[in-house]
Parts: structure tokens; C-alpha cells; sequence
């Protein structure tokens, strides 16, 4: 079966974002950017799916600017087949990348999509659900273990408190938890042959979608800064402090 | 101007993020009217009927909603939701599961995890795990929002009389089934959920010595959390980490113990109201965002802290 994982270019976790002056966003000029941490997460689990004949093709798709395609050279090299990129230099929401996302899935026929659950950067969880819903797939979200028998899959979730397990019927959207697995590190030679393995580019108005928005972002500000409290000597004295003075004890 | 908003519960029970919804609902205005979808959760419906400010409460009774399937439950919440002028969940894993499907089935962006109404259709959300604060605009017929529980004072449960209408709407997509759930037996309060969180970092050294941390988190009725560093050493279990790709928390007390403060970790974490450091590097940077610090062996302080509370 084909499995289409869709990843997405962000800032990289370690680095300590700034809000730019004008408060227009984040400044992002010369900052280290990374495939999403649960994207990495998508795509070691299409690649275990394969190496467990599970999955017979891996398709890794990004939506985003021209140079998404180093993420998309990253999937390849951990194992991907092939790659898509649709081409957008505009900051798109979850809304908009979900319908492009459809476009890709009507055109690929997956059986399975996986997607990060969400995105370090806009932390909004929404384009797998939304995916699902324009798809009319089941989504399994959050997923701690994905196991595939015949035509459906059933799907861990990681809950509040706890752990759900569901069956989908296939096809059908999985977004990906931190404890799904650990994903790998690519290879020198497969970073070598994954400059070698295609990557078609696309665009929004190839594929016939509106990425029109109803959301508007006003301003992006710092958060309220945390100053340094005091040092305090002993246990004893902090203990004093916590009951008498911050009353949370 | 009139709300929905879509109560979390488990057919038995109204979760307390409930009131924290409606209490968001409320700051936008307007009538708020409760949405119970389940099966026999009539208990729930008359808790929600409790809510102080709550004009009535919608019970969708069907097996199909039984299990907050959202391939089931998001087409109920789109077909009411649609006379709506907003609709509002907690952004708990229910609410995080559905609302971006009834979004979509509306065609319109939803706004994700608010934490403060400026206006009907002006809202503020982190993003970057918390490190920026967007003020985002919502030009949609219906604004679907979820609500970061911490952001909003949770309002009375009891004071409202709320008429209980029954909705006949029964949708079963027929995609998906539950299989099983396995709810953690622990008598520790869920991490997210916790007034008080007492995590550890690499200074633990060892998975045995959360021991430490699990003894004082006890006494405090804490739950325990851990650092990056301490999960991808081994220490403990991934679903332990704080941080910008693990738990996001904001309780009262917050007791970080052996952890440096990396920026992943402060992300998870800054919003708590106390912040407690315990480390015996006086340098590290867990210090610039501590109210109290006390530099220490933990393996010292930790035992001591654990008599004297």
C-alpha cells in the first residue's frame, strides 16, 4: 500500500525565537530551520511500515517555501521514495495546507497519510483532523502505535490520563505522538542517493485550491518576560517561603 | 450573539475544563448554550445545567457518541454549530480531536488553544510553544475556538437552572470504532492537570533515583514531569516530558530538580505561577526564571524538602 507523509519546514526546537520589533512575527532571518520534530516522527513510522512490507511506497509531501525541499531531501534520505513539493511562499493556515493536502491525497489515492500532530511553530494542532474531515477519512490522532491488518488500521492515542485504542477503516489519517518511536538519523551514502530520487514541485493554483483565510494575525508580541526570584539558603527557608510568602504549599 | 460550547466529559462525569470553557464563552458574551454528546450521560447534563451563566443544554443520547468518535461527533457539532456565533471546547485531547473537523466541515480556520478573548472575534494564542503571543482576528460567520484551560478562572459549577433540550441528530460514519482505553491507575494527578509538578532533569543521574521525586511528589499530591535531557537519556518514560515537544504545563507550583532550564524545557513550563529550582550549578539558566532558587545537591535537599512540607 501507499503511504503519503506530509512534513513541515520550522524553526529548529533549539533556538530561542525572537518576536521582531515591528511585532509583524518572529524574526526568522539566519535561524537554523528543521523538519518538524512530529513530522521526523511521520516519517520513520512510513518507514518501519515499509520495512515491515507493509507499505510498498513512500510519498513525502511538503507545502511551503522552495526551500522546504532540504526537508523534503531529509525525508528521501531516511527513506521516503519520492517527493512533492507545493510551492507557497505565503504563511498559509491549517485550513488552507489541509485542502492542498486533499488535492495531494485525490491525486495519490494513499492508503494511509501520516502528518506530525502538530507544528512547533504556528502549535496549532488542526491539519490532520482537518484533512480527515475534507477527505472524509477516520483519523487516529496522537497515535502511540499504529498497527495495519488488511483494510483498517487500529491506532493507540495518547489521552489525557491515559491511553485509547481505535480501528479505522482505510484509507485513513494518522497523526503522529512523541512516543510513536524514535526516528533515525540519515546515513551518509542515503543522504548521497536521495539527491538522486524525485521531487516534483507544484503549486496551489496547479492543483486548483483557494488558500484564502479567515483568520488575520494582528500582532505577535514576546510574552510576558519572567524575572529571577531570590536564592535561598536551605530547604528550611524555601519551605517558609512557599507556605508564607507564594501560599502554593 | 449566541455560544456553543461542547462539554468534556465521560458519560459519568463533567470535567472541571468545562467551566474553564465557559468561563472564555462568557468573556466573548453573548447566551452560552452547552452541548452534551454521549451515551446515558445524563448526569452530565444536569451538571451542565448547573453551570452558573448557562442559558441551555443540548444532550445528543446515541451510541455513536458514546466514545467521542470524531468522525461521529464533529458532523453532530457542524449541523448545530452552524446557527451559532461561535463555537467554543476545551482544548483537551477530545477537544483538540474534534473541533479542527467541524472546523473544516464549516470551511473555516479555526483558532487554536486561546488564552485571553480581546474582542467577539479578536483572541490571543501562544505559539511557539509560548516563546511568541499572536493576536489573532477571526473574520468567519462561525468562530471555532479552543481554550487553554489555564488561561481562563473556571466559573461556579452550581448557581444556573439551564432548560435540558434532547437533540435527535444521530451520525455514525461508520469509519471508525472504539477498540479499548487504558487510563493510567496512578494515584499522581495527570501532569497538564496538576497544581503542583515536581519534574527532574540529567541531575537525577539515574531512573531509580525519580524515586526521590515521586516521594516528595506525593506528599504534595504532585504530579512528576522530567526534562528532554532526562527522557532521551533513558530515565524515564517519553510521556514524562515537559517541554516545547512534550507536555505543555502551567501549574501553581512548578519544582524543577537537577534540570539546567534549555530553552525546550522552559517553553513547557514558564507559564507556572511559583517556579522552585533545585540544582548545584548556580549558573544555570533554570535560575533567571526561578522565583525560588536554592543551590544544592538534590539528592540532599530533595529527601529534606520531602519531611519538611
Amino acid at each position: 500500500m501507499k503511504v503519503l507523509v506530509a512534513v513541515k519546514r520550522v524553526v529548529d526546537y533549539n533556538v530561542k525565537v525572537r518576536v521582531k520589533a515591528d511585532n509583524s512575527g518572529v524574526d526568522l532571518a539566519n535561524v537554523k530551520m528543521s523538519m518538524n520534530p512530529f513530522c521526523e516522527i511521520a516519517v520513520e513510522e512510513a518507514v518501519r511500515l515499509k520495512e515491515k512490507g507493509v507499505a510498498t511506497e513512500i510519498v513525502v509531501v511538503s507545502i511551503g517555501p522552495s526551500t522546504a525541499q532540504e526537508q523534503l531531501r531529509t525525508a528521501l534520505a531516511l527513506g521516503a521514495d519520492r517527493a512533492i513539493l507545493v510551492e507557497s511562499a505565503e504563511d498559509l493556515t491549517s485550513l488552507a495546507v489541509a485542502k492542498l493536502l486533499k488535492a495531494v491525497v485525490d491525486k495519490e489515492q494513499p492508503s494511509l497519510v501520516i502528518l506530525g500532530k502538530q507544528a512547533i511553530d504556528s502549535d496549532n494542532n488542526q491539519t490532520g483532523q482537518m484533512l480527515a474531515a475534507l477527505s472524509g477519512y477516520g483519523q487516529g490522532t496522537f497515535a502511540s502505535k499504529v498497527e495495519v491488518s488488511g483494510d483498517s488500521v487500529a491506532v493507540t492515542r495518547e489521552i489525557d490520563g491515559g491511553a485509547q485504542t481505535v480501528s479505522l477503516k482505510l484509507p485513513a489519517i494518522i497523526t503522529t505522538d512523541l512516543r510513536l518511536n524514535e526516528p533515525r538519523y540519515a546515513s551518509l551514502p542515503n543522504i548521497m542517493k536521495a539527491k538522486k530520487k524525485p521531487l516534483e514541485v507544484l503549486t496551489p493554483d496547479a492543483l486548483g485550491v483557494s488558500t484564502a483565510s479567515t483568520n488575520k494575525t494582528l500582532k505577535v508580541e514576546a510574552p510576558a518576560a519572567r524575572s529571577a526570584g531570590i536564592k535561598v539558603k536551605s530547604v528550611a527557608e524555601l519551605v517558609e517561603k512557599l507556605k508564607n510568602e507564594a501560599k502554593v504549599i | 450573539m449566541t455560544i456553543l460550547v461542547i462539554a468534556e466529559h465521560d458519560n459519568k462525569v463533567l470535567a472541571p475544563a468545562t467551566l474553564n470553557t465557559v468561563a472564555a464563552a462568557a468573556k466573548i458574551g453573548g447566551d452560552i448554550h452547552v452541548l452534551v454528546a454521549g451515551q446515558g450521560a445524563g448526569a452530565v447534563a444536569e451538571a451542565a445545567a448547573k453551570i452558573a451563566g448557562v442559558a441551555k443544554v443540548l444532550v445528543a443520547d446515541n451510541a455513536a457518541y458514546a466514545h467521542q468518535l470524531p468522525e461521529n461527533v464533529a458532523p453532530l457539532v457542524a449541523e448545530l454549530g452552524a446557527g451559532y456565533s461561535h463555537i467554543v471546547a476545551a482544548a483537551t485531547s477530545n477537544g483538540k480531536n474534534i473541533l479542527p473537523r467541524v472546523a473544516a466541515q464549516l470551511d473555516v480556520d479555526q483558532i487554536s488553544e486561546i488564552i485571553s478573548v480581546e474582542s467577539a472575534d479578536t483572541f490571543k494564542r501562544p505559539i511557539y510553544a509560548g516563546n511568541a503571543i499572536a493576536t489573532v482576528q477571526s473574520t468567519a460567520a462561525v468562530k471555532v475556538i479552543t481554550v487553554r484551560a489555564t488561561g481562563f478562572d473556571p466559573v461556579a459549577a452550581e448557581g444556573g437552572s439551564a432548560a435540558v433540550e434532547a437533540v435527535a441528530a444521530a451520525h455514525d460514519a461508520g469509519k471508525s470504532s472504539f477498540v479499548g482505553e487504558e487510563l493510567a491507575k496512578s494515584d499522581r494527578p495527570e501532569l497538564t492537570a496538576a497544581k503542583i509538578v515536581v519534574s527532574g532533569g540529567r541531575g537525577m543521574q539515574n531512573g531509580d533515583n525519580f524515586k526521590h521525586l515521586y516521594a516528595l511528589a506525593d506528599k504534595l499530591g504532585a504530579a512528576v514531569g522530567a526534562s528532554r535531557a532526562a527522557v532521551d537519556a533513558g530515565f524515564v518514560p517519553n510521556d514524562m516530558q515537559v517541554g516545547q515537544t512534550g507536555k505543555i504545563v502551567a501549574p501553581q507550583l512548578y519544582i524543577a530538580v537537577g534540570i539546567s532550564g534549555a530553552i525546550q524545557h522552559l517553553a513547557g513550563m514558564k507559564d507556572s505561577k511559583v517556579i522552585v529550582a533545585i540544582n548545584k550549578d548556580e549558573e544555570a539558566p533554570i535560575f533567571q526564571v526561578a522565583d525560588y532558587g536554592l543551590v544544592a545537591d538534590l539528592f540532599e535537599a530533595v529527601p529534606e524538602l520531602e519531611k519538611l512540607v
